[in-house]
């Protein structure tokens, strides 16, 4: 797979391309891009450990629904989702937008910073890329990082070293509130409601 | 049709029209960047903004919203004023006002805008946002920096040229127009791009910074490199055509043109044929016209007219074809043949005029249901015809092909290589409501147009048999009846004796090698090399010429330049000759020339498209054609001599047909 010409959907996903095109009319597959690149660029992850479309992936996939290539890339340069280039194992991608940066987001990246990790780079263990993004919506536990699929939530300096650590150390930190609420339940408990009435 | 007012004036809108139509309806001018009448709606510029009540109580995009019954539009208010120059200035926040280093400056529409909405100070005090230029091909220059993201050239990619290769990568700021990969865009029509553009980040390569807009005499003319006769301006300066560009006709080109047109005119200063030339013991010398007309008098001296011949070029006007005509008469000759590619129209029994047009007319075309194309060349043949038949497929018509399969720009079945098909056609072409049919000249054997003739493709107010010539000049030629019977090989049969070449180079003249060959023509090509006596003669833009299109329209192309050194217009040259071979042409100036035209082709005197009723061949007794069609020989960038001559069409060749990019081109120089 040196320059990912061979790129094939394995035969779990090939199946899981045709029922997402299957989700359009006919003549309509075009619609199917984005949960395509998305699959694509997930099984880049699996295959081969980095979670990134390389051009040919992208022409496969517009191949696969008849839409030219430059629609193709179109779409796959209008959505951060989409990594044109290799990026890290981790892909933690921090929000900045007004709430998180209200509740201490530069925190969170002077803990990425003094990690070594920097904006729009990858470290060169190749394990983590970091991005600042915009609000992942999940403002009711601001701050926010998403690390690949996971939303790590209420943070602070120390727990999003602690989340960087483990992840370098191979764990899988426990995703959500880090200060361990349940979703965006009250911290320390209802505050209201509290009896039946 | 709902009733709206604009500006207190009420105007009746037809449905579905948009506000902005309403507005122009009543006279009002609304600035615009991205919409194009001849594209589809963008909405995303904004410079269009009108107020409109009922409805929300900020100004809208006119372009986009539909007129309904009872809107008051306002296009005058100071909110409307004051929103276009908020929109002017978030425009050029972003654009590098370098208009005095612009090829665009004097014709660009961000330039006259800017001058009506622009507030001529700059509160950005920011960095301005660049972006790199990108390769397009040869005939686009980038300036990406200037782009607005109208979109207009990504849509005409799309919509009229057919090539899904424009398009526009990242978002927000970050926002660039480019070609996929910067490769060069692979469209007979990519040129059109330059003149939609708004601003200057499409600019024409082949003439960057050579002239301003302001200093260019402009010039109509007809171009003569296909049979589209396409309405163009050519932009000359100091007697030399710099450019050209399209002038609007609906019912010819619309406002394209294709870039064999557009940039094709810089060959009109290589190569060319400014002095007679005749050829001694072998070898072709310099001669004067005295010398020339000489040794051409004594050559035909005692040959008797059956032996004498002429075959007409591509792009001869309709004058010169006369007054060849009229000077063979006059040397007791009647052998003129125009088909030069294998064509059988023009003979019995399709010998008359519906015959060997485009019966639905270019526009009429886009009426069709159904459409099957004899022959696969036509992105080449006629790249305009091809927008049109676009056009008819989008609206919901099928396309049919017999021939090689090839990228057509728009969805088509192939029914094979063999036309044979025509005996089996789909049942969706044969039950078609409207079908037209299009016959590549060159593959238009008399069997061919027997078989297209006996498809059901005429009924009342329909006629859908349509010839695709590709010669300027051929439709001209059957109306004067330049045939001979049995065609090309007939003559090459019983070979002439002294033979006229009116700019023929396309043709394998060995057949004539015995004939005294007398070339009439602008270019030293391979009809010059050929000849016995080289005539220079007037290129298209040179001569005032009526050209006769495939639909059998008549127009008039001007004279934008006088032809170098010598040359001098075909038809002066011809009534001179005339005159040295004791034949007596009766013109002595244009006007007394095209008198004699409308005189015995009274359908040929009037600028316009003379009614050709459908007269139904007698198709009895042809057999039924088989075999592969017959493909196009010559390259779409260098199928005339100022074709070949032109260094643009070279590099278009290098780079679009060979894919090399220009670094190749040096580090190989
Ligand atoms: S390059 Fe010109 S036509 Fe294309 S989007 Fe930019 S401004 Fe519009
Ligand atoms: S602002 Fe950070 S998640 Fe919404
Ligand atoms: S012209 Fe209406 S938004 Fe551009």
């Amino acid at each position: 797979m040196s320059d990912f010409r061979d790129f094939r959907w394995t035969p779990e996903n090939a199946r899981e391309a045709e029922r997402i095109i299957a989700r359009y009319p006919k003549g309509r597959e075009a619609s199917a891009i984005m949960p395509l690149l998305w699959l694509a660029q997930n099984q880049m992850r699996d295959e081969t450990g980095i979670a990134w479309l390389p051009l040919p992936v992208i022409e496969y996939v517009a191949a696969q629904i008849g839409m030219p290539k430059i629609r193709a890339l179109e779409v796959a340069t209008f959505y951060t989702m989409y990594n044109l280039k290799p990026i890290g194992r981790f892909h933690v991608q921090v929000c900045g937008t007004t709430p998180c940066w209200l509740r201490g987001s530069d925190e969170v990246f002077r803990a990425c910073f003094d990690r070594g990790l920097k904006k729009g780079e990858t470290t060169p263990d190749g394990l983590f890329t970091l991005s600042e993004v915009e609000c992942l919506g999940a403002c009711a536990n601001a701050p926010v990082m998403q690390v690949n699929d996971d939303n790590y939530e209420d943070l602070s300096y120390e727990t999003t070293l602690a989340v960087l650590d483990a992840l370098a150390a191979g764990r899988t930190p426990k995703p959500g509130s880090q200060i361990g609420r349940t979703a965006s339940c009250p911290e320390g408990g209802p505050t209201t409601l509290k009896e039946l009435a | 049709m709902p009733k709206v007012t604009v500006d207190g004036i009420e105007v009746e809108v037809p449905a579905g029209a948009t506000v902005m139509q309403a507005c122009e309806m009543a006279g009002k001018e609304i600035p615009r960047f991205c919409y194009h009448e001849r594209l589809s709606i963008a909405g995303n510029c904004r410079m269009c903004l009108v107020e409109v009540s009922p409805g929300p109580p900020k100004p809208q995009a006119s372009c986009a919203l539909p007129a309904a019954e009872g809107q008051v539009i306002t296009t005058t208010s100071e909110k409307v004023r004051k929103a276009r120059e908020g929109v002017m200035e978030f425009l050029l926040i972003n654009h590098p006002l370098d208009c005095p280093i612009c090829d665009q400056g004097g014709e660009c529409d961000l330039q006259d805008q800017a001058m009506a909405y622009g507030r001529g100070y700059s509160r950005f005090a920011e960095n301005k946002r660049a972006v790199t230029e990108k390769y397009m091909g040869p005939l686009v220059k980038t300036v990406m920096t200037r782009c607005i993201h109208c979109t207009r050239c990504v849509r005409f990619a799309e919509e009229v040229a057919g090539v899904e290769e424009i398009g526009a990568l990242f978002r927000g700021e970050n926002m660039q127009i480019t070609s996929y990969l910067e490769q060069a865009v692979t469209s007979e029509v990519s040129g059109n791009i330059i003149d939609l553009c708004p601003v200057g980040a499409l600019t024409a390569k082949p003439t960057a910074f050579t002239a301003r807009p302001w200093e260019l005499t402009r010039t109509d003319t007809i171009d003569a490199m296909d049979a589209v006769g396409s309405n163009t301006v050519a932009h000359s300066r100091s007697g030399t055509v710099i450019r050209i560009t399209p002038r609007v006709n609906d019912d010819v080109n619309e406002e394209w043109i294709s870039d064999i047109a557009r940039f094709g005119v810089d060959g009109l200063r290589e190569r060319r044929l400014d002095r007679p030339w005749v050829r001694v013991d072998g070898r072709l010398r310099e001669a004067s016209w005295a010398a020339a007309f000489a040794s051409i008098a004594a050559r035909a001296e005692g040959v008797p007219g059956e032996r004498v011949a002429a075959l007409v070029g591509p792009m001869a006007a309709l004058e010169e074809m006369v007054a060849l005509r009229d000077l063979l008469t006059g040397l007791g000759a009647s052998r003129i043949e125009c088909r030069l590619d294998g064509s059988a129209v023009g003979e019995a029994p399709f010998a008359d005029r519906s015959h060997w047009r485009f019966n639905t007319t270019l526009a009429g075309l886009e009426q069709a249901d159904s459409i099957l194309l004899v022959g696969s060349a036509i992105r080449h043949d006629a790249p305009l015809v091809m927008t049109r038949i676009r056009k008819a497929v989008r609206a919901g018509a099928e396309l049919f092909v017999i021939g090689e399969e090839r990228e057509l720009g728009a969805p088509a079945t192939f029914l094979g290589d063999d036309l044979s098909a025509l005996a089996a056609l789909p049942e969706a072409f044969l039950r078609a409501e409207r079908p037209a049919a299009l016959v590549e000249s060159r593959n238009a054997r008399a069997e061919v147009l027997a078989a297209v003739a006996a498809l059901p493709l005429v009924r009342e107010g329909w006629n859908g048999f349509n010839l695709l010539h590709t010669d300027a000049s051929r439709v001209g030629a059957l109306e004067l009846g330049l045939v001979v019977p049995g065609g090309l090989s007939a003559l090459a049969a019983d070979p002439p004796e002294l033979l006229f070449l009116l700019g023929v180079d396309e043709i394998d003249l060995a057949p004539f090698a015995g004939a005294f060959k007398v070339y009439l023509g602008s270019h030293g090509d391979r009809g010059a090399a050929a000849a016995d006596v080289i005539l220079p003669a007037a290129a298209w833009l040179e001569k005032p010429g009526t050209f006769v299109n495939m639909e059998g329209r008549v127009q008039r192309s001007l004279r934008a330049v006088f032809p170098p050194g010598d040359a001098r217009e075909d038809w002066t040259i011809l009534r001179a000759l005339a005159d040295r071979l004791g034949v007596r042409l009766p013109y002595d100036d244009l006007a007394t020339l095209r008198r004699r035209i409308a005189h015995e082709w009274p359908q040929l005197g009037a600028e316009g498209l003379a009614p050709a009723p459908w007269v139904a061949p007698d198709v009895a007794g042809f057999g039924a054609p088989s075999g592969p069609t017959v493909r196009r020989s010559a390259g779409f960038y260098t199928a005339t001599p100022i074709l070949r001559a032109s260094p643009t069409m070279a590099a278009c060749v290098a780079e679009i047909v060979e894919g090399r990019k220009p670094q190749l081109l040096e580090a190989a120089a």
